[in-house]
């Protein structure tokens, strides 16, 4: 393999993707309920379409989206409406859900296979994509047909499918590239078509070459796109760190990718583009990484939309007794949990559990002894120094002078902290005390 | 256990969730690992005193920290190896043949007037064991500028006194102070072994480097601050060191004696009063420089390094606030897409 692209600064945590890498994607029994959240994506919540009592299809659109930057929901699986009302969320707050009981049917809407969706013109994919209710799987869960309705003024020219996968212990997009490569290539292909581009990327961090080799193949047909092996280095798979290492474009201080002419999807959202455009399915599943030490069994799951988090721990063997932090998402970026009982959402790209030997507590912390670390990694170029110690005295205000609205939260600052500061919290506090 | 069973409840905290294994206490054990070369020349060169006085000044260090913090009821942090550092640093700086009221004066003011008293490590504006040698120097300044002769016989133990290589450079000229060793090559041999007068641990250019290597190599301290300083101090001896004109003296001298490696190293790089962006270190390194060969050619003491620091010490923080890291993105966005 040829030298591999990446960007400036960025740590190494350790990978713990060993634990999962290799085991191929199982399917979850189907859940005897599902908890759906109206709000699984930035933007506005969607607004209920069905009512307690109402029957429902797998497949049936259950929330409407409400405005440009929203997307809707559908139902998981067949079954009768119980309950509309706020429920545990993974983000820690309580929103407004609906909960389906399980008929035992999984009885969906007919799906079409249409054999001629590569011949659908951009504005049909674009309202195939929206009507699926497909957002971001990487974890930011933006709303993907808002990303493919850029300005007119912001011209696209390239897409990037964002395989990189750099939180550790994450593996899903990992299998879904072994698993389901020609599916990811033919969504990445409808995204260009659908913002009218030529060319394609497929960028991979270098740890997982059985992946790069598999897409290398599944491309090897198509002159327009390449697979961009990347340098394995956190956060490499930050949208401004990826366009970066592939195009060497940096998207400017605020903005947004579509700035430098690209568009970024993760590996999952590209399937998931595929399936809505060639068979209209709905996001309803995805891929969950359940891993970590205090788990039985890892493994990566395919699970609907709303099973609870509790039937996937118990699916991987359930909790070790030294389990004691169960987080949505990677260690770098994830939230951890309150409660088992929150549901799978669009962006739960993986759980992983933290065993007691393994918590580090954010509680102690001391000084910023201003070593100079943080600046050496952050890949915005930030001084979080400084703006650590700006917040903790309230100087919300002077922190905007040193960029605080750049900061995306990877937390590296925080990884290669000596004086273990939260760094994390005080740039969020930060950013809650003052406009942006 | 089935999730059922879980009874305890989790964990919730801030992301990340997991950290790397630097601590403050294992850098600040780090640095005094990487001090030990040059403590073990200065016992073998200025004998049981040289263990006596830095002895003094370690104890002294870590048992003010620690009174202060439990008088004032604060979190006690006296064993993660700052005060021991500010200790051991201060006993280096110090001459060998000093009565024990120095470097205890010494070691408290360093640690509970130049730190503690600002809040603590993070906090304090200059470099703590700089502060205390420059108390003892104001306060004491004919015991503080005795230097006795190194010698690996410890019966001739201050026996004799002399003067520094730098101060019978400043008095005598470059010709006399080669005289006084012989030849140039022996002079250098001297400086870089450390057979010379000065401060406890000053003197060993080649100790000193080894323990510096340590640091650079576990990226403790970076390459910024003492390339910065020695390459000023190098340039400036050599412009306008030399009596007979420009261009005509010796850097290597000046880089090898005077404390210049220690403080180089091992001072001018501490965390908390130093620049924090690189671009800020190489500013502070050059003023480093510039002030230690303004006061070495130009002012009343032989040697500079001391108030040089302490003087680019009061500018970290405006540098900081002037010097920006190279941002992500600072670049326009319609030039990149025109491209």
């Amino acid at each position: 393999m040829s030298r591999a692209a990446t960007f400036e600064r960025g740590i190494h945590p350790e990978e713990s993707k060993e634990l999962t890498a290799h085991k191929p994607v199982v399917t979850a029994p189907l859940p005897a309920r599902v908890i759906i959240p109206l709000s699984q994506h930035a933007g506005a919540p969607a607004k209920a379409e069905v009512a307690i009592g109402d029957t429902v299809k797998k497949y049936q659109l259950i929330g409407s989206p409400q405005g440009f930057v929203s997307a809707p929901v559908h139902a998981s699986i067949s079954g009768k409406v119980t309950a509309i009302s706020e429920f545990p969320h993974p983000s820690g707050r309580l929103v407004p859900s609906i909960v389906i009981e399980s008929d035992g049917l999984d009885e969906g809407l007919p799906l079409t296979d249409n054999k001629d969706y590569m011949d659908l013109d951009a504005d049909r994919i674009k309202a195939l994509v929206k009507e699926a209710g497909i957002v971001g799987l990487g974890g930011a869960a933006f709303p993907t047909s808002v990303k493919l309705s850029p300005p007119k003024e912001k011209p696209i020219d390239t897409v990037i499918i964002n395989g990189a996968e750099c939180e550790p212990y994450l593996t899903a997009d990992h299998r879904l590239m072994v698993e389901k490569p020609q599916e990811i290539v033919n969504g990445l292909k409808l995204l260009m078509k659908s913002v009218g581009v030529k060319k394609g990327y497929i960028g991979i961090e270098k740890n997982k070459p059985d992946a790069i080799d598999i897409m290398q193949k599944a491309v090897s047909g198509e002159s327009n796109i390449e697979v961009i092996p990347l340098t394995v280095k956190y956060p490499q798979g930050a949208e401004k760190m990826l366009i970066k290492a592939v195009k060497g474009r940096e998207v400017p201080s605020r903005g947004l990718p579509m700035d430098v002419g690209c568009v970024v999807q993760n590996v999952g959202t590209a399937l998931a583009v595929y399936e809505a455009v060639r068979f209209g399915k709905p996001l309803i599943e995805r891929v969950v990484t359940v891993t970590g030490n205090g788990v039985r069994e890892p493994k990566n799951i395919l699970a609907r939309i709303g099973t609870r988090i509790s039937e996937l721990l118990d699916l991987s063997g359930g909790l070790v007794d030294s389990a004691v932090k169960v987080i949505s998402g990677g260690p770098m970026m994830g939230f951890a949990q309150w409660s088992l009982d929150v549901p799978v959402i669009k962006g739960m790209s993986g759980l992983l559990v933290l065993t007691e030997s393994e918590y580090v507590s954010s509680e102690e912390y001391f000084a910023c002894i201003r070593c100079g670390r943080c600046v050496d990694v952050c890949p915005i170029g930030l001084n979080p120094s400084m703006l650590s110690i700006l917040a903790e005295k309230g100087h919300y205000e002077e922190a905007k002078d040193y960029n605080l609205f750049d900061c995306f939260e990877c937390g590296s600052c925080a990884f290669v902290c000596p004086a273990k500061r939260p760094m994390v919290q005080f740039m969020r506090l930060a950013k809650s005390q003052v406009k942006p | 256990m089935s999730t059922e069973a879980k009874t305890h409840p989790l964990v919730v905290s801030v992301s990340p969730h997991v950290r790397g294994e630097e601590s403050i206490s294992k850098i600040m054990w780090t640095v005094n690992f990487a001090l030990l070369p040059a403590f073990i020349m200065s016992v073998y060169y200025f004998g049981p005193r040289a263990l006596y006085v830095t002895g003094l000044c370690i104890l002294t260090a870590v048992l003010s920290e620690h009174i202060y913090q439990k008088a004032l009821n604060k979190k006690v942090t006296s064993n993660d190896g700052s005060a021991f550092l500010t200790g051991l640093l201060l006993g280096m700086n110090l001459p060998s043949g000093i009565p024990f009221y120095i470097p205890v004066t010494g070691s408290f003011v360093a640690v509970v007037i130049t730190k503690m008293l600002f809040g603590g490590l993070g906090y304090n504006i200059f470099n703590p064991a700089l502060i205390g040698r420059a108390f003892l120097l104001i306060t004491w300044p004919k015991l503080m500028t005795k230097w006795p002769m190194p010698t690996a016989n410890f019966l001739e133990m201050d026996a004799k006194t002399t003067a520094t290589p730098l101060g019978l450079l400043k008095e005598e000229g470059l010709a006399k102070l080669i005289e006084h060793f012989g030849d140039k090559a022996a002079l250098y041999k001297s400086l870089l072994f450390g057979s010379t007068a000065g401060s406890l641990g000053e003197t060993s250019a080649i100790a000193l480097l080894l323990g510096a290597a340590i640091l650079l190599y576990k990226r403790y301290i970076t390459w910024h601050i003492p390339f910065s300083f020695l390459g000023t101090v190098a340039l400036a001896a050599w412009i306008f060191g030399g009596k007979e004109g420009l261009f005509t003296g010796d850097p290597v001298i000046h880089l090898l004696s005077g404390g210049l490696i220690l403080g180089a190293f091992f001072m001018a790089t501490d965390y908390v009063t130093c620049p924090t962006i690189r671009k800020g270190q190489l500013i502070f390194g050059v003023g480093c420089g510039a002030i230690t060969m303004l006061i070495r050619l130009k002012g009343g003491f032989p040697e500079g390094v001391m108030f040089a620091i302490l003087l680019m010490n009061c500018f970290a923080p405006l540098i900081d606030r002037n010097v920006r890291p190279k941002q992500f993105g600072a670049v326009k966005a319609v030039k990149e897409v025109k491209k």
